[in-house]
């Protein structure tokens, strides 16, 4: 197995917020290894994107961390900004899902890929930078690079700027690229453009890739380990096989009973039920016990560890009885 | 009750060549005026009870064609017939009292509710216009709620104090009080979680049943709309490509672009998401203010040939038993593991 890359532990990050804190993450220990593609799945809030933007050192200033990260063992949570600047963009790239937000609008986008170079490697001759450039774009597909180096971000397609974001991401040869909903804004057949451009980039380099979405199909394409977030935790993990196929806890698995699919037709959809518990006023117990079908009595007062049951790690007390006895149930209902 | 045969003979909604264009300042270095073709000679028919879904790249013209079926818009030209009537042919005072036969629902429950009105002054307002008298909407109102699983006492909340899915069934509701025969719905579960999406789309079926609704379902996921729809028809800058039964545009679809985008579509299941073929487009779609000639697909199309510039495809049954406009047509099933040899165009 590849050496661990990036490691995360016990890592939490809290809001500030009138009234109290709000706890995005809380405890969430995360592997990513060299070469390898990771999933972090989960629903809006979960805490994925405040999972990422800590160790990045990116969070807003309301927000308070605490853990640990380290990346190629040097410790990023608390690490000088010099040092966290450095990596980012060098070491460690990055794609987020509005490359409009991310994006100079006054400086074309040649420019702005350039500056990512220079920055990093400030002794490259302007020369070397351009043609690196050039090929940069070329690498994500971009048609027509020597020409389109020189067009704004408004006058790209949506598809076109997050081909862009990528190059950014990758200009310096990154060991690891963290891409937040990368292809969330864009069409299907534009998504598969640009899982494509990630792929083809991983492979050539090695580098690993941390990819964060809501969407399941995504990951089934393109990870190979996936974490499941919910209200700030990750609640199971797994190799995407066992994930899909032998998941445990009762709330990976009411995700996929939800979704609804493009091979078949004619199946009932069955809904979770309920809504996230808010993260500034968290039940003692469980976080999804008021929404979980198969919660018992222990679930109120004790707030489920990660730990293995089989080829997954799985938060939740009733696991692995919990998604048979979901099963028993269906059959039930049937 | 109505003649069964003539129900069925009859659509409730029926469109034809239905033309949008919008005037805009063209971005060419001479600053000239230009026209978008949103909509560019679209019809189809949908039946009392059956739901047809619209489905495309972002611009291809469905919230448009939503837009001008419920006369938010006005049609450049086309026919819109909703009961046997042309909607083009009713003067204002009628055309307001047919309208509260169509009804729209929005993708973004949050914008579409007034922030300042309570869910209960919401409700009513459409009841209100419609001159619908006040004990008699106060029940329906009521009985929608329920329906819908909300409590009376939501009704004197503001839209902010609900979740995103409670705010998009208070949509549905307001869709639901005039007592509309067909309701287009764009993009209402796009903004939702996969949880709470599940919901709505179950509560649509519910109600559709129930109250035999018709309707004209919009939404970027190729998922949710096999889930929910009997027809389907494919646009491409502004014109429909393919239509047909579900079964028919999913499984047996004859269009590349059709093609392309199902084969685009991830399957959440890792075995079955490995092994499919992948169609990776070449480019974006093209510009709606200056199309390409003949086929509008053609710029992206691995299949293309000289024939297909010089001659637009109309939409026709090439012996298939659904609707293609292409020059080429040829079935497959894309989702289905079958290997083709896809070419990107040079
Ligand atoms: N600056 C902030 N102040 C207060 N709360 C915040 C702040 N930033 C994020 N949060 C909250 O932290 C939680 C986690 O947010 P995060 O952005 O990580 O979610 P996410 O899983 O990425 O969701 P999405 O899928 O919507 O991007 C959310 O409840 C969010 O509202
Ligand atoms: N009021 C308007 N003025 C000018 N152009 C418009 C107007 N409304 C829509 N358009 C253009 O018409 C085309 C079709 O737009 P429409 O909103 O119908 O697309 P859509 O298929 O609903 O896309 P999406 O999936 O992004 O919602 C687009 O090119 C759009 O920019
Ligand atoms: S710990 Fe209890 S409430 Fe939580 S997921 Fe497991 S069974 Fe459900
Ligand atoms: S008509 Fe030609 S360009 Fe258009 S879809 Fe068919 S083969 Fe492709
Ligand atoms: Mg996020
Ligand atoms: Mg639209």
């Amino acid at each position: 197995m590849n050496e661990v890359l990036l490691q995360t532990r016990d890592l939490g990050v809290e809001f500030a917020v009138s009234g109290g804190a709000v706890h995005a993450v809380r405890g969430v220990d995360i592997d990513v290894r060299r070469g390898e593609v990771v999933g972090i799945v989960g629903e809006s809030g979960s805490g994925k994107s405040a999972t990422m933007l800590a160790l990045l050192g990116l969070l807003a200033p309301n927000a308070k961390v605490h853990g640990s990260a380290s990346f190629n063992g040097i410790e990023m949570i608390g690490a000088p900004h010099e040092q966290l600047r450095a990596l980012r963009g060098g070491r460690i790239g990055m794609v987020f899902q509005d490359p409009m937000t991310s994006l100079n609008p006054v400086l074309t986008v040649g420019r702005q890929i350039a500056e990512a170079i220079e920055v990093h490697q400030p002794t490259l001759r302007p020369k070397r930078v351009m043609a690196r450039v050039q090929e940069l774009l070329e690498v994500v597909a971009i048609p027509n690079a020597s020409e389109r180096m020189r067009a704004y971000p408004h006058e790209l397609s949506g598809g076109m700027r997050q081909r862009v974001m990528i190059a950014m991401a990758v200009a310096n040869d990154p060991e690891l690229i963290i891409a937040d909903e990368p292809t969330t804004a864009l069409d299907v057949t534009i998504q598969a453009q640009i899982l494509t451009v990630l792929a083809d980039l991983r492979s050539r380099t090695n580098s690993a890739l941390v990819i964060i979405t809501h969407d399941l199909g995504v990951v089934a394409g393109v990870a190979d380990r996936v974490n499941v977030m919910y209200a700030g935790r990750v609640v199971e993990r797994g190799p995407v096989e066992e994930l899909f196929y032998r998941n445990q806890h009762p709330y990976t698995a009411g995700l996929l009973a939800c979704l609804p699919r493009l091979d078949t037709r004619g199946r009932d959809l069955e809904p979770i039920g309920g809504a996230p518990p808010l993260l500034d006023h968290l039940p003692k117990g469980c976080a999804f016990v008021s929404r979980c079908k198969v919660a018992e009595p222990r679930c109120h007062d004790v707030d489920p560890q990660l730990r293995d049951v089989g080829t997954v790690s799985v938060a939740c007390h009733v696991a692995p009885a919990a998604t048979s006895a979901m099963k028993a149930m269906k059959a039930v209902d049937a | 009750m109505t003649d069964l045969t003539q129900a069925a003979a009859q659509p409730l909604l029926k469109v034809r060549d239905l033309v949008k264009s919008f005037p805009v300042r063209s971005s060419g270095f001479r600053g000239g005026r230009g026209l978008v073709h949103a909509v560019a000679g679209v019809s189809f028919d949908l039946h009392q009870g059956q739901t047809l879904s619209l489905v495309g790249e972002s611009g291809c013209g469905k919230s448009t064609t939503a837009r001008c079926v419920v006369r938010i818009l006005d049609p450049t030209s086309g026919q819109v017939e909703f009961d046997g009537v042309d909607l083009g042919t009713l003067d204002a005072a009628a055309l307001r009292s047919a309208r509260s036969k169509f009804q729209m629902v929005f993708q973004d429950p949050q914008a579409s509710l007034n922030p300042r009105m309570t869910v209960g002054e919401i409700l009513a307002e459409p009841l209100k216009i419609h001159h619908i008298p006040g004990a008699e909407g106060r029940e329906r109102i009521r009985e929608l709620m329920s329906l819908v699983q909300l409590r009376s006492a939501d009704l004197d909340r503001y839209p902010h104090q609900f979740s995103g899915g409670q705010r998009q069934r208070i949509g549905i509701v307001r869709a639901l009080v005039l007592e509309p025969k067909l309701i287009a719905l764009d993009e209402p579960v796009s903004a939702l979680d996969v949880s709470i999406q599940a919901e709505i789309i179950r509560l649509l079926e519910r109600l559709r049943d129930q109250l035999g609704l018709s309707y004209l379902f919009i939404a970027h996921d190729l998922s949710v709309v096999r889930h929910l729809s009997e027809h389907v028809a494919v646009m491409y800058l502004g014109k429909i490509v393919e239509s047909g039964t579900n079964d028919e545009v999913y499984e047996q679809s004859a269009h590349p672009y059709t093609q392309a985008l199902l084969a685009a579509a991830p399957i959440p299941d890792p075995l079955i998401e490995r092994s499919r073929d992948r169609i990776v487009l070449a480019g974006d779609p093209p510009s709606p203010i200056d199309p390409p000639s003949g086929c509008h697909f053609r710029t992206r199309c691995w299949k293309a040939q000289d024939r297909c510039a010089e001659e637009a495809p109309v939409l026709a049954d090439p012996g298939i038993g659904h609707l293609v406009a292409c020059h080429f047509p040829e079935v497959s099933n894309v989702i289905v593991q079958q290997p083709v040899d896809f070419r990107r165009p040079t």
